[in-house]
């Protein structure tokens, strides 16, 4: 395992050891009274031990059902997890009885989300709701829980935690909720830590400290950590590579520096040149025409096609590789990059 | 367009727009801190102290919110003006106050000169038809039970004077084809519409009463990254047709360093650091204006940790219960002994703009991209 001491830290790039968690082919869908959903139709990836990927997309694009099917908390019905496998440390989860799942997946994938009031329960102090972790999966005694809670809380960076250990959810701002989630989420010293728009709903400040904070555990951890957000900024920051999702599918996917830097899907490129920069000035923004697709219906062919300033329709398009008709598979342009386009090669300039 | 221009006020203001146009050039991010007349909207020393009560039947006040606390801006014609900070500094109270949605509990609001508390009712109506707002959450603020076509012609019940009845369809088609919506979907309801749209409808509905003044409440943080830079634009181009002013109050710093002029940054109800864009991104000078800069996650890999990383400790106080002397410097790690009984003034200390810093000293927090 090669984690480098950068100030940024983690290993930037390509493969980090052998995969910890191989995704494959996953496709859910939410059968609703007016119709299918087609949440997440098809995506791939594998996450390697002390590696950050992260799932960067608009609303909508199945980033959270994703994760959810992969932590086997989806809501079956509506949720159908129609295909794929989820392979983790030899064994599909997806095939597994219910029972072994739990085993599986609970001391070794944990999860954090975005709004960590919800996630707690108001009614139990927040070392109580820690310590629960340490009882209910290793059998320590109430005493010996709440000295563990203690210690989690301290890990993640709580003032005073001896003092706060009794305190209730409401007593904790927003960035503390989200350390006593990390605590929870840590506790069992998980190989996997899927982390769910944690700093979304936070403030600028608070959120560099929670990132900063996943960062170092995730050093010193060397836990694989799969990071789902909007924030291209914080993707820039915190990854080492990225899937870029749209319409429920990985439409990009790389290493973050070649990807930010030379995007080979139109998609990506429009997120680049949609976005301010804090650095500069900077001149009238490109934004990207038309609004993300509706999941219930979503457009033939490329399913960026109608917002796609580079799409080739009809006689324009190359033979097979029509927008609005041929779907383009995700597929390697370059070494260590795949994209979802007909016409990467072009996007890019190879 | 309107039927009654011989009045004063509406020539004062097809003057003003002239000449507002004439210099705000062909793009919003061309004007620079210039703003050569005289403010057209100033807030003096603007307070507003919600009370904090206790007990269901005989509610009794145990305290005070200083939401607001004492802030003093001005806003130029043609100008935009960036308001930034956390949640809960204040920043939409400022823009209640401003549409006199809430009442001051101390200070003034000036506009064209005259003080908006003092103004008669005529007066008020008009300044409440020239300084318009939209809001953050395109869905909250748009009833449900209207369609487009009338939630944008709404105003003009009130302000009849601006579109005579006959052409009031036609208007209102012509105003939602130049937001950017379809004018055939004139009879749809706010749930037929996306995000995006949906805050274009509200962009309509303001600019329907031919405002001088959008105070624009985070009109983007709620929007899709690709659709966020659709909105900024039309909001620019408008302002350019228009010579509008806007108060454009965000949370995130890059999306208001690129449409404003000039910045203020709010901590815990007062304003901490003012300056032009290139003032306050380039060398800001109060701690906590750097702190906040230096958390912006930059996207760009050729910048990645080249960044100052300043790392706050702890969290927001309280508005009920600030600090004395200094807000930030629970918070601040060059605070010293004054900070704790004196609370520095917003004043320029030798940086070329103000700060309220006993020890403002400009830093270079964010690099300088040289591309
Ligand atoms: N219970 C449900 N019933 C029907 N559709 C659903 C349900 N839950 C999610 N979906 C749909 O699945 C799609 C993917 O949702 P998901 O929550 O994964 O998006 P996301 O990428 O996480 O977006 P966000 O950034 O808003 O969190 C959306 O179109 C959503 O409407
Ligand atoms: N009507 C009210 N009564 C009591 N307190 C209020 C009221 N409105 C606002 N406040 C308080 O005043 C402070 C400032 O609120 P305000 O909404 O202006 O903040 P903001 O800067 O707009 O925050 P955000 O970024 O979250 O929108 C907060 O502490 C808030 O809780
Ligand atoms: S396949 Fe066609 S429509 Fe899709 S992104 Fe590529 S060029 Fe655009
Ligand atoms: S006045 Fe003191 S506490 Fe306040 S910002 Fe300046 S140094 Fe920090
Ligand atoms: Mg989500
Ligand atoms: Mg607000």
């Amino acid at each position: 395992m090669s984690i480098s001491s950068g100030a940024t830290a983690a290993p930037r790039g390509g493969a980090v050891g052998s995969p910890l968690l191989a995704v494959d082919d996953l496709q859910v869908e939410f059968r609703t009274g007016s119709g299918v959903v087609n949440a997440v139709n098809g995506i791939s990836y594998t996450l390697a031990q002390g590696e950050t990927l992260a799932i960067l997309g608009e609303s909508g694009s199945g980033k959270s059902v994703s994760a959810q099917a992969i932590m086997g908390i989806l809501d079956t019905p509506p949720a159908h997890i129609t295909g794929g496998t989820v392979v983790f440390e030899g064994r599909d989860l997806l095939t597994l009885p219910p029972e072994e799942q739990r085993q599986v997946r609970g001391p070794g994938i944990s999860m954090i989300f975005q709004d960590a009031l919800s996630a707690l329960n108001p009614v139990y102090s927040v070392g109580f709701q820690i310590g629960e972790m340490f009882r209910a999966h290793q059998g320590l005694s109430k005493k010996d829980a709440k000295r563990k809670a203690v210690e989690l809380m301290d890990r993640v960076r709580i003032p005073a935690a001896a003092q706060r250990v009794n305190d209730y959810p409401h007593q904790f701002s927003g960035g503390m909720r989200q350390r006593v989630m990390i605590a929870m989420a840590i506790a069992l010293d998980p190989k996997i830590l899927i982390a769910d728009e944690p700093t979304t709903a936070l403030d600028v400040t608070v959120q560099a400290q929670v990132m900063d904070l996943l960062k170092d555990l995730q050093r010193d951890t060397g836990m694989g950590l799969i990071l789902i957000t909007h924030d291209l900024g914080v993707v820039n920051e915190v990854a080492d590579n990225v899937a870029v999702m749209y319409a429920g599918r990985i439409v990009e996917r790389g290493t973050v520096d070649d990807v930010f830097s030379r995007p080979a899907m139109p998609y990506t490129e429009g997120l680049m040149t949609s976005i301010p920069r804090v650095e500069a000035k900077g001149g009238r923004l490109v934004p990207i025409s038309g609004q993300p697709p509706n999941l219930a219906r979503i457009p033939s062919g490329c399913p960026f096609h109608p917002r796609c300033p580079r799409r080739r329709i009809g006689a324009e398009a190359a033979p097979g590789r029509d927008c609005a008709v041929d779907h383009p598979p995700l597929r390697l342009v370059v070494p260590g990059r795949e994209a979802a386009c007909h016409y990467s090669e072009e996007v890019l300039g190879v | 367009m309107s039927d009654d221009s011989s009045r004063p006020s509406d020539r004062d203001q097809e003057v003003a727009r002239a000449a507002a146009g004439a210099t705000t050039g062909s793009g919003a991010s061309e004007h620079g801190g210039t703003t050569a007349s005289e403010p057209l909207l100033q807030l003096k020393n603007l307070e507003k102290h919600f009370p904090l009560t206790q007990g269901i039947v005989f509610k009794k006040t145990v305290g005070h919110v200083r939401a607001v606390d004492g802030v003093t801006l001005t806003l130029g014609r043609g100008e935009t003006l960036g308001l930034v900070g956390e949640s809960g500094c204040g920043k939409s109270t400022v823009a209640k106050l401003l549409v006199a949605l809430e009442k001051p509990s101390d200070g003034q609001i000036l506009y064209k000169g005259r003080d908006v508390a003092r103004m008669g009712r005529r007066d008020l109506k008009q300044y409440r038809r020239e300084v318009q707002i939209i809001f953050q959450d395109p869905y909250a603020s748009l009833n449900p039970r209207m369609t487009v076509g009338d939630i944008v012609a709404e105003g003009w019940s009130v302000h009849a004077d601006i579109a005579p009845k006959k052409g009031r369809l036609q208007r209102t088609q012509e105003l939602m084809d130049r937001v950017g919506l379809n004018p055939d979907f004139v009879n749809r309801y706010p749930h037929q519409f996306s995000g995006g749209q949906r805050q274009r409808i509200g962009i309509a509905r303001a600019l329907a009463l031919q405002p001088e003044v959008i105070v624009c409440d985070e009109p983007v943080s709620a929007l899709d990254v690709s659709v966020q830079a659709q909105v900024v634009n039309l909001l620019e181009d408008l302002q350019d047709d228009f010579g509008l002013s806007y108060l454009f109050i965000a949370h995130d710093l890059s999306v208001v360093r690129h449409i404003s002029d000039r910045v203020a940054v709010m901590y815990l109800g007062s304003v901490v650091e003012e300056g032009t864009d290139s003032d306050v991104y380039g060398s800001p000078s109060h701690p906590y204006t750097q702190a906040l800069l230096s958390s912006v996650p930059l996207h760009e890999p050729h910048l990645r940790g080249q960044k100052d990383r300043i790392l706050l400790q702890g969290d927001v106080p309280s508005p009920a219960n600030p600090p004395s002397g200094c807000r930030f410097r629970t918070r601040c790690w060059k605070a010293q002994d004054i900070c704790a009984t004196e609370p520095p003034a917003l004043v320029d200390r030798g940086q070329g703009h103000p700060a309220a810093c006993h020890f403002a000293e400009a830093r270079s927090v964010v690099p300088v991209d040289v591309e």
